[in-house]
């Protein structure tokens, strides 16, 4: 199955974006497609290349990075929201990308089923 | 063996049900506000959207916001703005408004209210819900 997904909430407060990444792990490893992850609302610090968590923590920002190039997810970061939140093309981890709200909608149309993670 | 014939997959568009929930206030977080961009942003895909008030989402639509007191653009307008894009579904869960005191006399735009268990049974006929 193809699977889009979307988090709506800031990693470390919030378990939402912790659950996603899970999620899509899994769904990779029992053989479907992720194809795109779209970061929307306060999620868009997912992507925050200066995020540092203490070492025997987990490093969402790495664990996404690593998510995206190693299985060719694409990491969305919304544009109007990001820009609001002061995240910019410098800031991006690698494997992220900004773009628009379009994106959400499109992986919405071409994705079998479009997963929500937030409140 | 087919390759003489010409299938350029151009088949007609897809064509989604895209159901976008609001379920929080208008103010106190950004979930409306970035919810209806997202509203905004679908019209232009051609795909059938609907819109969905409930819980305390309600109260984004209510008449006559003022937000001179709390330093937050008012951008209830936008709400009646939607019909110009073509998103004219626009439902509310009636016990929703019963729990806040409110009717439909009491919202900006025309919507369709609707039970909990009709709107329930809506929402199982979507191929898309997108919940804030």
């Amino acid at each position: 199955m193809k699977f889009g997904i979307l988090v709506n909430e800031g990693p470390f407060t919030h378990q939402a974006s912790d659950s996603a990444y899970l999620f899509a792990k899994a769904a990779i490893a029992k053989g479907h497609e992720v194809t795109r992850v779209f970061f929307y609302h306060d999620a868009v610090n997912n992507s925050n290349k200066h995020s540092a968590p203490q070492s025997d923590d987990r490093n969402l920002v790495k664990l996404w990075s690593e998510l995206g190039t190693e299985h060719g997810v694409d990491l969305v970061v919304c544009v109007a929201a990001a820009l609001r939140r002061g995240i910019t093309d410098d800031l991006l981890a690698e494997g992220f990308n900004i773009s628009g709200l379009g994106q959400l909608i499109e992986v919405g149309i071409e994705a079998d089923r479009l997963v929500t993670f937030g409140d | 063996m087919a390759d003489d014939y010409d299938d350029d997959d151009d088949g007609p568009e897809v064509v989604k049900r895209f159901m976008f929930v609001n379920r929080k206030a208008p103010y106190g977080s950004i979930y409306a506000l970035e919810s209806l961009e997202v509203v905004l942003i679908s019209a232009a895909f051609d795909q059938d959207v609907s819109v969905v008030f409930m819980d305390d989402g309600v109260f984004q639509i209510k008449k006559g916001h003022d937000t001179d007191g709390i330093n937050m653009k008012n951008f209830s307008k936008t709400y009646r703005a939607l019909d110009g894009y073509d998103v004219e579904k626009l439902y509310v869960e009636a016990e929703s408004l019963a729990a806040r005191g409110l009717t439909e006399e009491d919202l900006i735009v025309d919507v369709e209210v609707l039970s909990s268990s009709a709107l329930s049974d809506l929402m199982n006929s979507q191929d898309v819900v997108i919940s804030a």
